[in-house]
C-alpha cells in the first residue's frame, strides 16, 4: 500500500470512530435532557424557569456560537486549499467567539448564584446548571483543542494528521451547535413561557 | 492537605483487617518476586507499555481472575453469615455485611464479567475478522488502564476507608450524603465512573474495528457468529454506558455540590435514578451475555463438526435481543407503581425477549443433531449452560408477570434467577472460551480430566447453592438479610446453599490446579497439529501458534463463512506466502501515565483532596497532548524480517 492509500484508510477509520463517539455523547446529553424534563417542575421553594431566563442575552450567546461554528467550517476550507496562515487566523476567530460564549455563560451562572438561585436551591436548578454546564464544559474542552491544534499547525504545518484532527474538531464543534440548538429550544425558549 | 482522610480510615474490624492484610502481603510478595527475578524491565517493555491487543487481553484476563477470587471470598463470607446468623450473631457486623454485599456485586459484574468479556474481545476479535490490530490501539490500552484503575480503587477502599453499604447499584436516597455520609458511595461512584469510561472507549474502538477492518471478502453475513454477538454487545455499550456516566455524574453532583437530582427533598426524584440506572443496567446484562452466546455458537459448531444451524436466524435473534434489551428496564421495579398499562407493556416486552433467546437455544441443539459430537471440556461447559440457562430463563419469564413480581420483588428468588443467568451463562461461557482458545495462545492444551472435574464441581455446586435460594425466595426471604429469626425455618436451606458455595470453591481449586498442572506438563500436552487442535473453522486458527504480534503475515481472504474449514476441505491455503512490510504501533508509556492521573482524580475526589484531583486531571490532559504531538508512533517490519519470524513459527499448512 502506498502512503496516500494508508492515509485514506486511517482517516476513514478515525472519522467513523469519531462519529461513533459523537453518538455516545448524544446519549449522554439525552440522559441530561430527560432528567431536566422530569425535574423541571421540581422547583421546591426556588424560582421557575420563566422567572430566571433572559432571552435576549441567550440569543447573543447563540449568535456567537453559531458564528464560531461557521468560522470553523471556513477554517477547514482554507486548510484544504493549503492556506496555512488563513487557517490559523480563522481558528483565532473561532477561539475568540467560543471564549466569548463561555464567558457569557459563566456570567449568567454567576448572576443566578448571586441572586440566590444557585444549584443547591432546587432539583430544577440542579438539572438546569448541569445540562447547560455540561455543554459549556464541552465547549471549554473544544477551546483547549483549538490551542493544541494551533500549536500543531505551527509545528507540523498542514500535515495529514493535522488535517485529520482539524476535520474532527469541526465535526465536534458543529455537533456542539446541534446540542446547543436543543438546549436553546427546550431550556430557554420553552422555559421562558410562564 | 489530606481532605477528610485521617488515621481513622484504617480498617478496624477483624474481617476487613484480614482482607486488607492479605492483599498487602500478596502485593509485597509480587513486588519482591519480580525484583528477585529481575523482571521489571521485561514487565515494562512486554506488558505495561504494550499496545498489542493480545497482551492487553491477557492482562484483562489476569485482572478478572484475581477479582473472581476476591468476589468468591466475599460470597463465602456472605454465605457464612446467612448460614449462622439466626440470632443476630454471625461472623460479620451489619455494616460490614452490607459493604461486602455491595462489593461482591460490583466486583463480579464490573471486574469479573466485564473483564472476561473485554479479554475475549481483545484476544479474539482482530484475529477472527482477519485483521492485524484494533482500530485505535493506543485508545485500547487507555481503556484497559482505566479499567485497572477502577479495580485498584475498589480494592483500596478495603484498606483505606470503607465501601458503600447501599447495595450494588447504590439506590438513593440511601446513597445520598444525608444517609451515607462516609466515603463508601464515593469510592463506588469513582470506581464505576473511571472503569465505565474505559468500557465506553472500548465500545467505540471495537465497533469501529469490526465495521472497518474485516478481511477482504468478509461481508457482514459471512462474519463468525462470535463477531456478530460482540457487535450486538458493542452497540449496547455505545448506547448504554453514556447513561451510566451521566447518572453517576449526577449522583456525585448531589454528593459533592449539594445538588438535588435524587434527594427526597427540594424537588428531587429518587425514582429517576432507578429508571436511569436500569436503562443502563438492563442492556448491561445483554452486554455480558451476548458475547457468551457467540462463544457457545463457535464451540458447538466446532465440536459437532457441522456448520452452525440457522446462521441467519441467529443473526436476527442477536439483532432482536439488542433492540429489545432497551425496552425492558422497568421490569426491575414493577413495584414503582407506574400503573397497569406501563407494567403490562414492560412485562410483555420482557416475555418477547425470551423468543429470540429460545431461537438461539434451539439452533445450538439442532447444530448438535446428527453431528459427530466430541464431549470435550468446552462442550461440557456449553451443555451445562443449556440446562442452567433454560431454568434461569423460565424463572425470568415467571418474574416478567407483574402480579407475580410483586410477590417476589427483591426476594432471594430474584437473586437466584440472575445468578443462574450470569454464572450459568456468562461465567460458563468464559470458562468454555478459556479452555477452547487456550491452546491457540500458548501452543499446548489444558488437561482435560482436571477440566472436567472443575466443570462437575461448578455445575453441582451451582445447583446446590442456588436451588435453596429459589425456595427461600418463595418462602419470603429478601435479599441482603444480615440476620433472621430462627422461627422462619430458613436456616437449613441457607446451610445447604453455603455447602454449594464450598463445592464451587472446589471447582475453582480444580481450575487453578488444571492451569498449573498443564503448564508443568506442557511438553506432553503440546499441540502437534500445527496450531489447529480442535479442527477449527474460523480465521483465528489460520495464524501461527502462538500468534505473532502482527497476527497474519499475509492477510487472508474470507469468501465464505468458516473460511478455514473450507480451506482445509478444499486443501487450498487461505493466503499466499508473499510477504509485504507491516506497520505496527510502537509501545507507549502514556496509557499508564493516564492511569496514574485517573487514580489521583478518583482518590482525590473520594477524600476531598482537591489539589490531588486537579493535579491528576492535569496529568491526563498533558499526557494526551504529548501523545497527540508525537508523529512517530509506528514502526515497520520488513518483508525479510517477517519471513525470518514466520520460518520459526508453527502453523497449519492451510493457513
Amino acid at each position: 500500500m502506498n502512503e496516500a492509500v494508508i492515509t485514506t484508510h486511517q482517516n476513514d477509520k478515525t472519522y467513523f470512530g469519531f462519529w461513533t463517539y459523537l453518538m455516545t455523547d448524544i446519549v449522554l446529553f439525552a440522559t441530561l435532557f430527560a432528567t431536566y424534563a422530569v425535574l423541571k417542575n421540581g422547583v421546591a421553594h426556588g424560582p421557575s424557569s420563566h422567572q430566571i431566563i433572559d432571552l435576549p442575552f441567550v440569543l447573543i450567546e447563540t449568535i456567537l456560537l453559531l458564528t464560531s461554528s461557521f468560522m470553523s467550517g471556513l477554517a477547514l476550507l482554507a486548510a484544504r486549499a493549503g492556506k496555512r496562515q488563513l487557517t490559523a487566523a480563522l481558528l483565532v476567530i473561532v477561539f475568540g467567539l467560543g471564549a466569548g460564549f463561555v464567558g457569557m455563560e459563566l456570567s449568567e451562572f454567576a448572576k443566578l448564584a448571586s441572586e440566590g438561585h444557585g444549584w443547591q436551591v432546587s432539583a430544577f436548578l440542579s438539572a438546569f446548571f448541569t445540562l447547560v454546564g455540561t455543554h459549556g464544559l464541552h465547549i471549554t474542552a473544544g477551546l483547549l483543542w483549538i490551542i493544541v491544534l494551533g500549536m500543531q499547525i505551527g509545528r507540523f504545518g498542514l500535515s495529514s494528521s493535522v488535517m485529520r484532527r482539524l476535520t474532527l474538531f469541526t465535526m465536534f464543534w458543529h455537533f456542539l451547535d446541534v446540542v446547543w440548538i436543543a438546549i436553546f429550544t427546550i431550556v430557554y425558549l420553552m422555559g421562558s413561557l410562564a | 492537605m489530606f481532605g477528610r482522610l485521617t488515621l481513622d480510615a484504617l480498617p478496624k474490624d477483624l474481617v476487613t483487617i484480614g482482607g486488607a492484610a492479605t492483599m498487602v502481603v500478596a502485593l509485597i510478595g509480587i513486588v519482591l518476586l519480580i525484583t528477585r527475578l529481575k523482571r521489571w524491565g521485561w514487565l515494562w517493555r512486554e506488558w505495561i507499555t504494550s499496545l498489542d491487543p493480545k497482551k492487553i487481553g491477557v492482562m484483562y484476563l489476569v485482572v478478572a481472575t484475581v477479582m473472581l477470587l476476591r468476589g468468591l471470598g466475599d460470597a463465602l463470607l456472605l454465605r457464612a453469615q446467612q448460614a449462622l446468623a439466626t440470632t443476630g450473631y454471625g461472623p460479620l457486623d451489619s455494616d460490614t455485611f452490607q459493604q461486602i454485599f455491595s462489593a461482591h456485586g460490583t466486583i463480579m459484574i464490573f471486574f469479573v464479567a466485564m473483564g472476561a468479556i473485554f479479554a475475549m474481545m481483545n484476544l479474539l476479535v482482530p484475529m477472527m475478522i482477519g485483521s492485524r490490530d484494533v482500530a485505535f490501539p493506543f485508545m485500547n490500552a487507555v481503556s484497559f488502564w482505566l479499567f485497572a484503575v477502577g479495580m485498584a480503587l475498589v480494592n483500596i477502599s478495603l484498606m483505606v476507608g470503607e465501601f458503600q453499604a447501599a447495595g450494588w447499584l447504590a439506590y438513593p436516597p440511601l446513597s445520598e450524603l444525608q444517609y451515607s455520609p462516609g466515603v463508601g458511595v464515593d469510592y463506588w461512584i469513582w470506581t464505576l465512573q473511571i472503569a465505565g469510561i474505559g468500557s465506553l472507549l472500548s465500545g467505540v474502538n471495537f465497533f469501529t474495528t469490526i465495521v472497518k477492518m474485516r478481511a477482504p471478502g468478509m461481508t457482514l453475513m459471512k462474519m463468525p457468529l462470535f463477531i456478530w454477538s460482540v457487535l450486538g454487545s458493542l452497540v449496547l455499550i455505545i448506547f448504554a454506558f453514556p447513561i451510566l456516566t451521566a447518572t453517576l455524574g449526577m449522583l456525585s453532583l448531589d454528593r459533592l455540590m449539594g445538588m438535588h437530582f435524587f434527594t427526597s427533598t427540594f424537588g428531587g426524584n429518587p425514582m429517576m435514578y432507578i429508571n436511569l440506572i436500569w436503562a443502563w443496567g438492563h442492556p448491561e446484562v445483554y452486554i455480558l451475555i451476548l458475547p457468551a452466546f457467540g462463544v457457545y455458537s463457535e464451540i458447538v459448531a466446532t465440536f459437532s463438526r457441522k456448520r452452525l444451524f440457522g446462521y441467519t436466524s441467529m443473526v436476527w435473534a442477536i439483532a432482536a435481543i439488542t433492540l429489545l434489551s432497551f425496552l425492558v428496564w422497568l421490569h426491575h421495579f414493577f413495584t414503582m407503581g407506574a400503573g397497569a398499562d406501563v407494567n403490562a407493556f414492560f412485562g410483555i416486552m420482557t416475555m418477547i425477549i425470551a423468543v429470540p433467546t429460545g431461537v438461539k437455544v434451539f439452533n445450538w441443539l439442532f447444530t448438535m443433531y446428527r453431528g459427530r459430537v466430541r464431549f470435550t471440556t468446552p462442550m461440557l461447559w456449553f451443555l451445562g449452560f443449556v440446562v442452567t440457562f433454560t431454568i434461569g430463563g423460565a424463572a425470568g419469564v415467571l418474574m416478567a408477570v407483574p402480579p407475580a413480581d410483586f410477590q417476589i420483588h427483591n426476594s432471594l428468588f430474584l437473586v437466584a434467577h440472575f445468578h443462574t443467568m450470569i454464572i450459568g451463562g456468562v461465567l460458563f461461557g468464559a470458562f468454555a472460551a478459556f479452555s477452547y482458545w487456550f491452546p491457540k495462545f500458548t501452543g499446548f492444551r489444558l488437561n482435560e480430566f482436571l477440566g472436567k472435574c472443575a466443570f462437575w464441581c461448578w455445575l453441582s455446586g451451582f445447583i446446590v447453592a442456588f436451588t435453596p435460594l429459589y425456595i427461600l425466595g418463595l418462602m419470603g426471604a429478601t435479599r441482603r438479610l444480615d440476620h433472621y429469626d430462627p422461627s422462619m425455618g430458613w436456616q437449613w436451606l441457607f446451610i445447604v446453599a453455603g455447602l454449594g458455595v464450598l463445592l464451587i470453591l472446589l471447582g475453582v481449586g480444580f481450575q487453578v490446579l488444571q492451569v498449573g498442572y498443564s503448564i508443568w506438563k506442557r511438553k506432553e500436552l503440546r499441540d502437534t497439529t500445527g496450531g489447529d487442535p480442535w479442527d477449527g473453522r474460523t480465521l483465528e486458527w489460520a495464524t501461527a501458534t502462538p500468534p505473532p504480534v502482527y497476527n497474519f503475515a499475509v492477510l487472508p481472504k474470507a469468501d465464505t463463512r468458516d473460511p478455514f474449514w473450507y480451506a482445509k476441505q478444499g486443501q487450498k491455503p487461505l493466503s499466499s506466502r508473499k510477504f509485504e512490510p507491516i506497520t505496527l504501533p510502537k509501545n507507549s508509556p502514556i496509557p499508564i501515565i493516564i492511569a496514574v492521573g485517573a487514580i489521583m482524580v478518583g482518590f482525590g475526589l473520594v477524600w476531598y483532596m482537591w489539589w490531588m484531583a486537579i493535579a491528576g486531571l492535569l496529568i491526563v490532559v498533558v499526557a494526551l497532548i504529548v501523545r497527540l504531538s508525537d508523529e512517530n508512533t509506528e514502526y515497520t517490519l520488513t518483508a525479510a524480517e517477517i519471513q525470518h519470524l514466520e520460518a520459526r513459527s508453527k502453523r497449519s499448512q492451510y493457513a
